[in-house]
């Protein structure tokens, strides 16, 4: 493992000189369940997409929406949310 | 050329805020504060100013403005008192953890409750730890003086850190004063542009108040205290080039009558004053005492204290803030822990006093110093909490 920085050479305040670094952050490892999309059930409306937090609901050209597993919580929005009952919480 | 004008300890800061060309002022009014946030919004609405005068819903908004502001790059100034100063506290470590250098004047009132809107050190002492530079002013000249050096200090390259301005409500913050205050241009010039590290902007995008978890977050405080505890030669170079440009000198600590003085009484704003002119007058009758006034409290000045100690062997700490269920006031423990560190035995005698606005008579003001005096004489060594003019 890499050693992180030590206090003087970190920049000062904490800035983080650049910006959208929160990318870099994957939070799909906090999941304890993980959403499943069925997507025969799936009409694409698209609120699951709105309503999740993350966000972790990606838009895919010419099919319907899927879950980035890399940041997605796991959460259950969408699943609460979804107005046919496409999305399902299984243990990850 | 000097310049002499009638103000308030409030009215001082409004006028050193002004002369400072500070960028934003967020604030929110509370007694005996007003006066600088009226004066100064005045400054705005006649022109006489280029400022952004944020009106606010609260101090803690207050705060959140001035941190928002000092991240673009601008020069902050703001202004607040007891509750508000604690309705700040969660933003006062978010500024200082930001290194956003802000200067505050905090006009020092009692904490509720009982209500009170009168003069004691317990706001500023209840944020004690909150990671900013605290200076203590006596008297308005102090205020106006080191409202214009503090954004020096806060604004150095090397320091990065707000500053807070503290002087004792009323007695400070409403008493008419004769100043001598300097020419706009020689302020303006001495203060500078605030030339700052990291801005937000959108042509070179960069992540403010981020997250830093166990693996990092340790760091950025080490990193704080070590600038705070580096801030002394800033805080010394600054006096020196406001003393070319004043004619008036400051330091870290003041200390007054040391020479023929082996007791001396120890504390912290206006107060001192008092402990001047009874020291004065102890003195013509051979009874000598020192008068040790720290300006910087933070960051804790023990060495310049431990050297002006060098030939006392009896000492009076008069705190004006009580720390419920600690051994000693908050000046007081400071003082202990230096002299213990550096193992200086002496009579340590800690009075609290003046808590809500009470005043503190000439009269027990000299009790305390005789007292004093006659440890030293008599080579005693305790250490006791001594609750002055309270009633049993």
């Amino acid at each position: 493992m890499t050693q992180e920085p030590g206090w003087r050479a970190l920049p000062i305040g904490g800035v983080v000189l650049e910006g959208g670094t929160a990318r870099k952050y994957r939070t799909g490892d906090w999941r304890t369940f993980k959403p499943i999309i069925d997507k025969n059930k799936c009409v694409n409306c698209l609120l699951c997409w709105i309503c999740c937090p993350e966000p972790s609901i990606t838009q895919v050209e010419g099919d319907k929406v899927e879950v980035d597993y890399e940041y997605c919580k796991g959460c259950g929005v969408c699943a609460e949310e979804c107005p046919v009952k496409a999305i399902t919480m299984v243990e990850d | 050329m000097a310049r002499y004008v009638g103000l308030s300890g409030d009215q001082a800061a409004a006028f050193a805020a002004k002369q400072c060309d500070v960028d934003v002022v967020a604030a929110y009014p509370i007694t005996p504060q007003t006066i600088i946030v009226e004066e100064f919004s005045n400054y705005v609405a006649d022109g006489e100013v280029d400022t952004e005068f944020i009106c606010v819903e609260s101090e803690h908004s207050a705060m959140s403005a001035c941190i928002g502001a000092s991240l673009t790059g601008a020069r902050v100034f703001t202004a607040t008192s007891s509750q508000g100063l604690a309705l700040m506290h969660e933003m006062l470590y978010i500024a200082s953890g930001g290194r956003c250098p802000i200067v505050l004047c905090n006009a020092n009132r009692a904490l509720s409750a009982p209500l009170n809107i009168h003069g004691d050190h317990s706001d500023m002492m209840g944020s004690r730890d909150c990671g900013w530079i605290q200076i203590y002013a006596e008297n308005a000249q102090e205020v106006y003086d080191w409202t214009i050096q503090a954004f020096r200090i806060a604004e150095d390259e090397a320091t990065q850190v707000p500053v807070a301005v503290n002087f004792d409500a009323f007695t400070i913050t409403h008493s008419l004063e004769r100043l001598t205050v300097l020419e706009d241009e020689a302020v303006k010039s001495f203060v500078g542009k605030r030339k700052p590290k990291y801005t937000l902007d959108p042509h070179n995008p960069k992540t403010f108040g981020s997250a830093a978890l166990p693996n990092f977050y340790y760091e950025f405080r080490v990193q704080l205290d070590d600038a705070i505890q580096r801030s002394f030669s800033t805080i010394r170079k600054v006096n020196d080039e406001y003393s070319k440009i004043s004619g008036r000198s400051y330091d870290i600590v003041q200390a007054i009558g040391l020479e023929d003085a082996d007791a001396a009484v120890l504390c912290l704003g206006g107060t001192i004053g008092t402990a001047k002119v009874v020291a004065k007058k102890l003195k013509s009758e051979g009874v000598n005492v020192a008068v040790i006034k720290p300006w910087v409290f933070r960051p804790f000045p023990s060495r310049e204290l431990l050297t002006a100690l060098d030939n006392v062997s009896a000492i009076a700490v008069l705190d004006r803030a009580i720390s419920p269920g600690a051994p000693y006031g908050p000046l007081c423990s400071d003082i202990i822990s230096t002299l213990y560190k550096y193992d200086r035995e002496m009579c340590i005698n800690n009075f609290i006093y003046g808590l809500g606005g009470r005043d503190i008579s000439p009269r027990e003001m000299e009790s305390v110093m005789r007292d004093t005096a006659r440890n030293a004489k008599e080579k005693k060594i305790e250490e006791s909490v001594t609750y002055i003019g309270v009633r049993e």
